[in-house]
């Protein structure tokens, strides 16, 4: 097994699957049934990305199952970006790391589709559509709490600031990465940064709303699996039953 | 918030060819959030291929009240149906 190509297809897949469980926190909470099933589509959808990562992943390793995977790594060995583990926060703060994590697997995705790995071009394929739903339906949101009232106007230019510093290590390869970008085997997330500022800014602008200065400072650590708590409270609640109940099925 | 939002009425085409059917109404606060809408909560299940949306207050119906002078007068009016014509068999697809 290469351990590189294992590690980077957890990575992909831990961003999905922490993510989807995020959102899905919001079923029957969302502000309006509206956008309670849609915020659990996008979660299912999600999920069902980290579930093919997983099954892939899984065929590498022997033993390996996306069940393991998934409900028997504890948070150091996760390698999902800060961004997706960070607590959900009022719908303004929901909908802006969907937007900024959106935008970002829609540039990964895209370019994932001409890396040497069959199976990552297949996935990254399948996955491209529904991402492209989340980028719009994020996006839109976001324009319509910058644009809206000034509560929903400060509560997004928060959002913004708290989600900003978390958005550095997207575009930093891990050693994992760095190994396997020359083969083609990942992509260099660094050359995405751009792409992924053109994208953001198009839709921040018609919202009214601001980025904070260039350079500032970044908290990154996700993708070596130095996490902050907000993953193992989430890991504790979402891998509960198979800790409690191994192997149990339903 | 569903409160303050307009209520719209939504459309599904299942399939190219067909007609859009009125599928039920949900709450939003402008059209294309209205799409949105209906895409995630009525094309989940692969329904649909096209969705129209209109605003509720945009529809304007007849009055249950007028039911019997609507359409009770149509009852014993049956030789509006064309069927009391006699078809020559070469015409087909009548």
């Amino acid at each position: 097994m290469n351990q590189d190509r294992f590690d980077y297809i957890l990575h992909l897949a831990d961003n999905a699957l922490i993510t989807g469980h995020r959102l899905s926190e919001w079923t029957g909470h969302g502000p309006s049934v509206e956008q309670d099933i849609a915020m659990s589509n996008i979660a299912l959808d999600l999920v069902g990305q980290s579930r093919n990562l997983y099954q892939y992943a899984a065929s590498m390793k022997e033993g390996a199952t996306e069940d393991t995977l998934a409900y028997l790594r504890d948070a150091r060995e996760f390698k999902n970006l800060l961004i997706a583990e960070t607590g959900n926060g009022d719908w303004a703060k929901t909908i802006t790391r969907l937007f900024f994590f959106s935008a970002y697997q829609s540039c990964l995705y895209e370019h994932m589709r001409s890396l040497r790995d069959e199976m990552l071009r297949a996935i990254a394929e399948k996955s491209l559509k529904e991402v492209t739903y989340h980028v719009r339906w994020s996006g839109d949101w976001v324009i319509r709490l910058g644009d809206g009232t000034p509560e929903s106007r400060s509560r997004m230019e928060k959002a913004i600031d708290a989600l900003w510093p978390l958005t550095g290590e997207m575009f930093e390869p891990a050693p994992y990465e760095k190994a396997l970008i020359p083969s083609q085997l990942a992509v260099d997330v660094a050359a995405l940064k751009q792409e992924w500022m053109h994208k953001i800014t198009g839709v921040l602008d018609n919202a009214g709303c601001r980025l904070p200065a260039p350079g500032s400072w970044m908290q990154s650590g996700g993708k070596t699996g130095i996490h902050t708590e907000a993953l193992g409270l989430l890991l504790a609640e979402m891998q509960f039953l198979q800790r409690a109940y191994p192997g149990c099925n339903w | 918030m569903n409160h303050e939002e307009p209520l719209w009425e939504v459309f599904i085409r299942s399939r190219q060819g067909l007609d859009h059917k009125h599928v039920g109404s949900l709450h939003a606060a402008d059209a294309p959030t209205a799409i949105e809408n209906a895409r995630d909560v009525y094309t989940r299940r692969m329904e649909g291929v096209s969705i129209w949306v209109v605003a509720s207050r945009d529809i304007h119906a007849s009055s249950p009240e007028d039911a019997a002078s609507f359409y009770d007068p149509a009852n014993d009016k049956i030789y509006r149906h064309p069927t009391f014509y006699d078809l020559p068999d070469e015409v087909k697809h009548m």
